[in-house]
């Protein structure tokens, strides 16, 4: 018995439960605030020890406090799910610290810290029922957000139900040995992935819900997560084609969009949607290498494209909703912000120097090997969206002289969550070869290599 | 007796090294906010550039002493996966490679950054962005010389992309107008479009070689009775169809990054940045880095006549175009940059003929007399209208004479081959439209299916940019 042997899992998803009550009490926005602060700092140190504990005799739980479906353990952090729950972590912490002190009043602690505990939850579960519960829940948030402030959400609602429809249904009928379910729960992953035709809820929940739900909702990529666990490793080869052809429809489709968008939000819905694509596309072309690559891609784009989002967040905060049919120029005013917006960018390309670099040659790599013509699609989807987010780079923080009088740069927590980033960001691109090494065992331990993979007849 | 090889690898590391060392103290500092002064920048450039410079020159002094044609600096496998038996393993080695071809481009690199700092250093005293211009200098000298000394293809790619992102960052160095910003994204976009097929021959010659060296790539040739692999006499390995795609590629990604036709309408538009960075980069190394990769790899074009055949058309197209181009300029950047263009369709040229050291020299000369007249430019033209008030005449002009075509020459000299509005029309716009109307179209649908706007509804597809630059997407 050793600290590791604790169950972590189940700590780091309580303990933002225990957050959210105390915040109820709370009224002071501020005290509040901090409540938020302490507490998701707390479930980030408590994720990364449940990350460490991965291997070790946890999963026995030796105290009796794991909580049980049949007689299996719900939550269980492995290789694939140990880094996860980290970046989840993190990117709570990060949109606490770089909440602005003027939207502290309207924003809902006690949902974010719901929220965290709901995908906590969600990545560090492995048992089919109540993961598709877990996901089915975390749907709710975003549309209370949007019914409470008096938004329409028709389109994520069908979009949701469909998800939860097919899914329920889809797994029923792999339980059932009926050869629709691979099917029905592939359906249910590209729509909760956003994958073409079933993109447009996620651009409708950027352009409606607070920047930080969405963000949030969207950024860890939980339909990659639901296709590992529950379609990549037993669905037929016809199945896993179906999702690599229709994600790299989606990554080209989505990137070319993004080009030429004329709001931030949609800017940054479509490059999301684009980067998710291209990890599923990864994970269909099941060569060593592309699933290597993808699986770094996975936590490389969350952590980066989270980073472009809060830059986006906190750009908004100072200078409201932001449009891209003129230049802002807001270089000098907020020097800081700009720099984070082109890291972060980077980071999502896989830009040399940051983490996901390694892993996009991987992917590439992978993609040539298999198929020639998904490695040049998938080269031609990255080169629209670095120009896509050079364009926005220049559109907002160039190209004019802005003549506020307001200092408008970083505060020091948005600074902390900044420089937290580029360390993540540039440190995983320095030294790349501990974190893919992490990644190929991960891959190999879900036994998704080709010669592991135990095809469904 | 001193261990020669051992002090050359040492010296090796040392040359590679302080770009570095100088991109992360200046980067760094940037990063977590912390002021410099304008001496201490200055300093840092000046003793990096001269230490590497030095350092450069002393490993070449060994190569001489000693003979030796090929020092190889490695370290290691960055990344290394070991894949299962059924599948090529993926090793990213960081490896340098000194031979006849990266030293001389080295040692380049660094004379010309060293006098070009020291010159910026007063060009741009007092000017707002100094620590961001510098900041981005040293970005690119990690890149060149990471690209000149590469000993892998991955290692050249990751030189490539930070001379890329500097070089498109400094054309929009005057962020503040619009102008050099719609530049900037113009040389960004061509930038990219090189960078795609360089990336994609890098990954095809990675997995071709399991490994991406050069040497394994150019293998060895005999010389005298031994194994020779040093630059030029490599040979290719590699089976003819392959060489003829990978080549294909790698002209695309020489052409973006060289300005060759079509791609040659960036290099005038990349004069909007400050005078010393248009100097180094576009009139001396920037420029040269597509015929540098073309050289590195020259074992591919031997392999395929066709290859060169393409090469040669290519650059004299250039060389033509840019000529003719460079005669009509109204003003001196513009007509040093075609200026400088022509000698590097002919340096390409000189490439596909099968050339070797010639173009060598030539990149050479042409970038120490460019950059010459890159920074001698601003003054030149005061100093033209000092003598013309001192002898009371204008100076005698050179009208030229564009012979029996001349008016048809002239405008398309005058709109540069048109060649900006031939991308734009063929590939530009069409894309531009296609995605614009998908857009308008799923606004539409999200409209229809929500039965109300969103809370914000930003204009659709108002032009962001000025027409002609809507184009460069």
């Amino acid at each position: 018995m050793n600290l590791l042997s604790l169950p972590w899992a189940e700590v780091a998803i309580g303990i933002p439960l225990i957050g959210a009550i105390l915040v109820r009490t709370v009224r002071d926005p501020a005290r509040a605030d901090r409540v938020a602060i302490v507490s998701t700092i707390l479930v980030l140190v408590a994720s990364l020890f449940a990350w460490a504990s991965v291997g070790t005799e946890t999963a026995l739980c030796p105290w009796g406090a794991c909580l049980t479906f049949f007689g299996r353990p719900i939550f269980t952090v492995d290789r694939l799910s140990g880094p996860l729950l980290p970046l989840v972590a993190l990117l709570h912490v990060l949109t606490v610290l770089s909440t602005s002190r003027v939207k502290r009043n309207r924003t809902s602690y006690t949902g974010h810290l719901i929220g965290e505990a709901a995908r906590l939850a969600t990545f560090s579960c492995i048992e089919p029922w109540p993961l598709i519960a877990l996901l089915a829940f975390s749907t709710i948030p975003p549309y209370i957000e949007m019914a409470q402030r008096g938004l329409r959400s028709r389109l994520y609602v069908w979009h949701m139900l469909a998800f939860v429809v097919l899914l329920v249904s889809g797994w029923f009928a792999v339980e059932s040995k009926w050869t629709v379910g691979p099917i029905l729960i592939l359906a249910a992953v590209l729509v909760r992935s956003g994958t073409f035709p079933a993109h447009l809820w996620v651009v409708d929940l950027f352009e409606r819900a607070t920047f930080g739900t969405a963000l949030l909702f969207a950024t860890p990529i939980a339909g990659v997560y639901v296709a590992l666990r529950l379609v990549i490793p037993n669905a037929p080869d016809v199945v896993l084609q179906t999702i690599g052809i229709a994600s790299l429809v989606t990554a080209i489709y989505a990137a070319g969009l993004a080009v030429v968008q004329t709001d931030v939000r949609r800017f940054f819905a479509y490059t999301f949607l684009s980067h998710a694509s291209i990890v599923l596309v990864g994970l269909e072309l099941h060569t060593s290498l592309s699933l290597t690559g993808a699986l770094g891609m996975w936590v490389s784009v969350a952590l980066s494209l989270g980073g472009l989002g809060l830059c986006l967040r906190a750009v908004e905060a100072r200078y409201g909703r932001l449009s891209l049919t003129r230049h802002l120029g807001l270089y000098e005013k907020s020097p800081m912000l700009a720099i984070g917006f082109l890291l972060t960018g980077f980071g999502c390309i896989g830009f040399p120097g940051t983490a996901g670099f390694i892993a996009n040659e991987l992917l590439v790599d992978g993609a040539i090997e298999a198929n020639p013509i998904v490695g040049v699609a998938l080269v031609f989807a990255a080169m629209l969206n670095s120009i896509a987010i050079v364009r926005v780079y220049l559109l907002l923080f160039t190209g004019t002289q802005n003549t506020s009088s307001v200092p408008l740069d970083v505060t020091w927590r948005e600074r902390v969550a900044m420089l937290t980033l580029f360390a993540l960001i540039l440190s995983g691109g320095l030294v790349p070869n501990i974190w893919i090494h992490e990644r190929y065992e991960a891959a190999r331990s879900l036994n998704l290599f080709p010669e592991g993979r135990t095809v469904a007849p | 007796m001193p261990d020669y090889a051992t002090l050359a690898a040492y010296l090796g590391t040392v040359v590679i090294s302080v770009p570095f060392a100088l991109m992360f103290y200046l980067g760094g500092t940037t990063l977590i906010g912390r002021k410099r002064s304008e001496s201490a920048t200055a300093s840092a450039v000046a003793a990096t550039t001269g230490v590497g410079l030095i350092a450069g020159l002393m490993v070449l002094g060994i190569m001489l002493l000693n003979d030796t044609q090929h020092v190889v600096v490695s370290f290691g496998d960055w990344v290394h996966v070991e894949t299962p038996v059924t599948e090529k393993p993926f090793h990213f080695a960081i490896k340098f490679v000194f031979d006849r071809l990266s030293v001389p481009f080295t040692a380049l690199t660094y004379l010309l950054f060293g006098t070009i700092g020291v010159f910026a250093t007063k060009y741009m005293h007092r000017e707002e962005g100094y620590n961001r211009f510098f900041t981005l200098y040293s970005l690119f000298l990690a890149g060149m010389v990471t690209a000149a000394l590469a000993g892998t293809i991955e290692t050249l790619f990751f030189g490539w992309e930070l001379v890329g992102l500097s070089s498109a960052l400094l054309v929009g160095f005057f962020h503040k107008r619009p102008a050099p910003v719609r530049n900037a994204f113009r040389v960004w976009v061509v930038y990219r479009i090189s960078d795609a097929a360089l990336l994609l021959a890098a990954v095809v010659l990675h997995h071709m070689s399991s490994g991406g060296d050069f040497d394994k790539l150019t293998g060895y040739q005999q010389i005298d009775g031994h194994d020779v692999a040093a630059w030029p006499y490599g040979v290719c390995r590699l089976p003819a169809n392959q060489v003829f795609i990978v080549g294909l590629l790698l002209i695309i990604a020489a052409a973006g990054k060289s300005a060759l036709i079509p791609f040659s309408g960036w290099l005038p538009r990349a004069m909007e940045g400050p005078t010393p960075s248009s100097a180094v980069f576009y009139g001396a190394l920037s420029v040269h880095l597509g015929a540098y990769l073309l050289l590195r790899l020259d074992p591919l074009l031997d392999a395929s006549p066709a290859l060169s055949a393409i090469i040669v058309v290519l650059g004299l197209a250039t060389a033509i175009f840019a000529a003719l181009t460079a005669r009509v300029q109204t003003d001196i950047k513009s007509a040093l940059a075609f200026a400088s263009l022509t000698q590097v369709g002919l340096i390409v040229a000189e490439i596909g003929l099968g050339w070797r050291y010639i173009p060598l020299v030539h990149i050479l000369g042409h970038a120490c007399l460019r950059t010459m007249q890159f920074v001698r430019a601003p003054s030149v033209i005061r100093d033209r209208h000092a003598i013309e008030y001192a002898i009371g005449d204008r100076l005698p002009r050179d009208s030229g004479s564009l012979g029996m075509f001349g008016v048809r020459v002239y405008r398309f000299a005058l709109e540069r081959g048109h060649l900006d509005a031939i991308l734009d029309r063929v590939f530009c716009a069409p894309f531009l439209g296609l995605f614009r109307g998908i857009d308008r179209f799923e606004r539409r649908i999200a409209i229809a299916v929500n039965d109300d706007q969103p809370k914000v509804e930003a204009p659709v597809a108002t032009p962001s940019l000025s027409p002609v630059e809507e184009h460069a997407i």
